[in-house]
């Protein structure tokens, strides 16, 4: 690998690149799903490729190939180099990186067993048994599973010095029962919705899900909401379980800290964000109890968004997003830091894959557990009248990220310290700066869960990431619930 | 390129390393290039070029699927042991049909006088769009900003470009093969408070005008400025096609036979009654020729021309081979109108079956222009785009979103002011119900869904529930 980076990095610099950088990839996943008793699924899926990223004359240009041979890495490198002259044509100002050290670092995620190890006989098994419990409950219509694994290897060097091997492993799993009668369809997901619960550890995470387990329950549920009543419509206090608190923070923390949407570059597809510049350290994002931080470090926790270095080679870091409701921090990269001004870059650049740019995406973006000891069934227990929600059914934001409304699969009314009623087709919405400082109330660590969102789209072409959210459950005062169905 | 040829050639080399009762082999790729811009610069610019095959076993009512994107030897005898082996361990399914022959694919075609053949459709390569070259991009860009710039506005947007393959080999001797080329604008005008947006794609890029579509953006942008703000409720809006395009595009998946037999289609219960407006014709038709896309589907079948929707009423269901096999052993075989291989099912195995991916709305007796529908709206809300929009209620099809990037209040029958954004819950089923004027349908393209031949629409009680702060 190194040997061919070389060759790349050396053409790079003999047409005049005052920056290089090149990542080799091999990628590998598997996706096993069932469907109501049949495979739904089995792939295996390799690809391998690299890259090479130019800094000429001001400008960025970027390549990729699959090819390995010395003829086309070199081709690939001139066509990087052909690119950033032509970017240099429309430009406003050279682009700048800020400072990093060169590293020689090796990592690997750790993990207790490969899941590549495990045989497919066992796997399937797993699955079949889920579908069996959800399909034993009379009214589920609809029962899927799914499995999810990879290895992702990367090299990564550059004109600087780095040189940087890592391999990160990634697994998920989950289910969902659907139950359709007369004019509705319902459905319950487990351990969260988009495919279950994502992290970046081994097979032993299954161990940790209890999906057996829980399936007849969520196949239960499913039905039951058929004969629940309709969430009212009216302004409430709420409670978000801890998977749709790390989807709020996701869209209403995540995606507008990203400097990049911040400084109009995202602003033809993702859009730009509401946290302009003059908001750092003076906005009052949230309540005191609100402290967000983006965390990509292994110490944080298995999260999607857990590496060692990023895509340019920077450390992985733990910025400060939101302290005690004060908003603190952007997520950057090189050429984002330089631009306002900080003397380094977070490190959150990553690409999907060997052939697409690396771009800022949301590392782990995690709200930390309230400190003083709060359980669930504590917190529900000191609210007089509220709406619980739980696992994410619908989401949407407007694009600077002010207006969202959620819905869930299933609320719970709670009145006088307990759950009285299930609620059938929850909705909730607001503005992000007025419900993050209407949080009152969140669970201590022993409720917080470092939850995997795998599907977060972003960038032109599009590339999709996973990211990590660590949340508790928490309680909002006077939010506007139901305007889905109004 | 990879051609036919080197296809056949690397699809003969994996047969060697075969042991599966059947094998068939998908190949994909092509060369992309892609220039974004924001700012007034170029700042992302990036250019591709990857094949791959993806190769899938079957032993008897087993099936799974491997893919590389190495064709040597040693990575080909991989894919093969990959794919046999998730395959072999799977209990056997009964419903899994053996793959297509090339005369099953061929009668198909005779049988069908609506089937899509490669020499039935109009040339979608186009060597100027292949060979378009970065400055050339870049010179496009350059127009783009000079417009922005001469107009003290900030552009930010895409030109891109593709040259793609697609291709089908199986062991019953199918084989089918497509090429085509694409190119792409997008782009956003940013003032201090406003927006505004166009974006269209093509085969060729003749068909389009980065220059043209950079004006209207900056005309959007401009008159939005000082957005004001109106009370949500239910108004008369009029749809840009790209409004339509991403809204009606959360329909098309439940169009598919399994999608019924899942009960997870707003279809179930449904097809044959009045759904619709009686304005509201729908087709599949990848032969149309401001569509796009392969002549044939995941399988190699040949995609048929699908009436969907016909004077409002749901009248047909587009299927794979297997989900119409199973459709006609069903309890609802005789509720859902025709049932046969239409062409649309997506590559085996996997969980959606099939749908709909060339859709066609049908013009409607009386087009009208938006200028048109404007003149004749007493008070409304005018619609460039839609966003983030995701499904509330997957029977009754509520979907909520947002608008963006240029939307105005109509007073008198003229454009009055931009407006703030709204978010929106609306039934799609009401929505096209309630349709009052549409224009003749054009190819858009949108963010939310894949391209379609949609027109603008003037609807009535569109649903806007709550307004954001720009």
């Amino acid at each position: 690998m190194k040997e061919l980076a070389a060759w790349a990095l050396n053409i790079a610099s003999q047409r005049g690149a005052t920056y290089a950088d090149v990542r080799v990839v091999a990628d590998r996943s598997r996706a096993l799903a069932t469907k109501n008793g049949k495979i739904g699924n089995a792939s295996d899926s390799r690809s391998q490729g690299f890259n090479i990223r130019v800094l000429m004359d001001g400008a960025w240009g970027f390549a990729s190939s699959a090819e390995f041979d010395r003829t086309s890495v070199e081709a690939t490198a001139g066509r990087a180099a052909d690119i950033a002259k032509a970017s240099a044509r429309v430009k406003q100002s050279d682009v700048e990186l800020a400072p990093e050290r060169a590293v020689t670092a090796e990592w690997t995620t750790p993990h207790e067993i490969d899941p590549f190890s495990i045989s497919i006989e066992q796997n399937l098994a797993l699955l079949e048994t889920i579908d069996r419990e959800l399909r034993s409950v009379q009214g589920v219509t609809l029962a899927e599973t799914n499995l999810n694994f990879r290895r992702e290897e990367q090299w990564f060097f550059s004109s600087e010095g780095s040189d940087i091997h890592q391999t990160k492993y990634t697994t998920g799993a989950g289910y969902v029962a659907y139950s359709f009668a007369g004019n509705e369809i319902q459905k319950r997901s487990y351990p969260s919705s988009f495919g279950g619960q994502w992290q970046n550890k081994g097979y032993e995470l299954l161990d940790e899900l209890k999906l057996v387990e829980n399936a007849r329950r969520i196949g239960e549920e499913a039905v039951a909401l058929h004969q629940a009543e309709q969430c009212p419509q009216g302004v409430y206090d709420i409670i978000l379980e801890s998977s749709q608190l790390g989807l709020q923070i996701h869209e209403s923390v995540g995606h507008p800290i990203e400097l990049d949407r911040v400084l109009g570059m995202e602003a033809n597809f993702a859009g730009t964000s509401f946290l302009t510049l003059e908001k750092l350290r003076t906005l009052k994002y949230g309540s005191e109890l609100v402290n967000v931080v983006a965390d990509a470090r292994q110490e944080h926790g298995p999260g999607l968004g857990t590496f060692a270095f990023d895509d340019e080679g920077v450390p992985a870091q733990c910025t400060p997003i939101i302290s005690s409701g004060l908003f603190t921090g952007y997520l950057s990269s090189r050429e984002t830091a330089s631009l306002i001004g900080l003397e380094r870059s977070g490190g959150t650049l990553r690409a999907e894959s060997w052939n697409r740019l690396p771009i800022i995406r949301m590392t782990n973006i995690s709200i930390l557990p309230g400190e003083t000891p709060l359980s669930m069934e504590q917190l529900i227990s000191s609210t007089d009248h509220a709406i619980l929600f739980q696992t994410n059914r619908s989401w949407s934001i407007d694009d600077k990220r002010y207006n969202f409304q959620f819905g869930t699969e299933i609320g719970w009314e709670i009145k006088n310290g307990k759950r009285v009623r299930m609620l059938k087709n929850p909705s909730y919405s607001g503005i992000t700066t007025e419900f993050w400082n209407s949080m009152d109330a969140i669970c201590s660590r022993d409720e917080w869960t470092l939850w995997g969102t795998p599907n977060c789209g972003k960038g032109q072409p599009q590339q999709v990431m996973g990211t990590g959210h660590g949340a508790a459950p928490a309680r909002f005062r006077r939010v506007k619930v139901g305007s889905a169905y109004s | 390129m990879l051609t036919r040829d080197r296809a056949a050639e690397i699809f003969a080399r994996i047969r060697k390393y075969a042991t599966a009762d059947e094998l068939e082999c998908l190949f994909y790729g092509g060369r992309s290039a892609l220039t974004r811009f924001a700012n007034n610069t170029i700042h992302q610019n990036m250019a591709e070029e990857n094949y791959g095959v993806s190769v899938r076993s079957a032993f008897g009512g087993r099936t799974a699927r491997a893919t590389t994107n190495k064709f040597d030897d040693e990575s080909l005898q991989d894919v093969v042991s990959a794919s046999e082996s998730l395959a072999r361990v799977q209990e056997a399914d009964p419903d899994l049909l053996p793959m297509p022959s090339q005369e099953e694919r061929a009668s198909s075609n005779a049988s069908s006088p609506g089937a899509a053949t490669s020499d039935k459709l109009p040339s979608r390569h186009f060597e100027e769009t292949a060979n378009l070259t970065p400055a050339a991009r870049a010179d496009g860009v350059g127009q783009i900003v000079a417009i922005a710039q001469k107009r003290k506005l900030t552009a930010a947007g895409i030109f891109a470009s593709s040259e793609a393959i697609e291709g089908v080999f199986n062991s019953r001797g199918l084989s089918a093969w497509h090429t085509q080329t694409s190119a792409e604008v997008s782009i956003t005008m940013l003032a201090g408070d406003s927006s505004g947006w166009q974006k269209a794609n093509s085969p060729d890029i003749a068909r389009l005008s980065p220059a043209h579509l950079a004006q209207i953006a900056a005309e959007k942008a401009a008159k939005s400025a000082a957005p004001r703000e109106i009370a949500p409720g239910k108004y008369t809006v009029i749809l840009e096609p790209a409004a339509v395009l991403d809204a009606v595009g959360f329909a098309f998946y439940d169009f598919g036979g399994l999608a019924i037999l899942d009960q997870r289609s707003f279809l179930n219960n449904r097809i044959g009654s009045q759904l619709f407006g009686q304005n509201i014709s729908i087709w599949d038709d990848v032969s149309d020729p401001l569509q796009s896309g392969s002549p044939f589907d995941g399988e190699g079948m040949p995609r048929n021309r699908v009436q969907l929707v016909e004077n409002g009423v749901v009248k047909r269901l587009v299927y794979s081979r297997g989900s119409a096999a199973r459709m006609k052993k069903s309890e609802h075989a005789d509720q859902v109108g025709p049932v046969e291989t239409t062409g649309h099912g997506f590559p085996i195995p996997n969980e959606i079956g099939e749908a709909p991916m060339n859709v066609v709305f049908a013009p409607p007796k009386e087009p009208k222009t938006v200028e048109q529908m404007i003149a004749s709206t007493e008070r409304g809300i005018l619609v460039t785009r839609l966003w983030y929009i995701r499904e509330v209620d997957p029977y009754e099809k509520i979907l909520t979103g947002m608008t963006r990037d240029g939307t105005f209040l109509i007073e008198d029958g003229k454009l009055v002011c931009g407006l703030r954004n709204f978010r929106f819950n609306q039934s799609l089923i009401e929505m096209l119900s309630q349709v009052e004027a549409m224009s003749t349908p054009v190819r858009t393209s949108g963010e939310e869904s894949f391209d379609m031949v949609v027109p603008a629409m003037k609807i009535r009680d569109f649903n806007f529930t709550e307004v954001t702060k720009f």
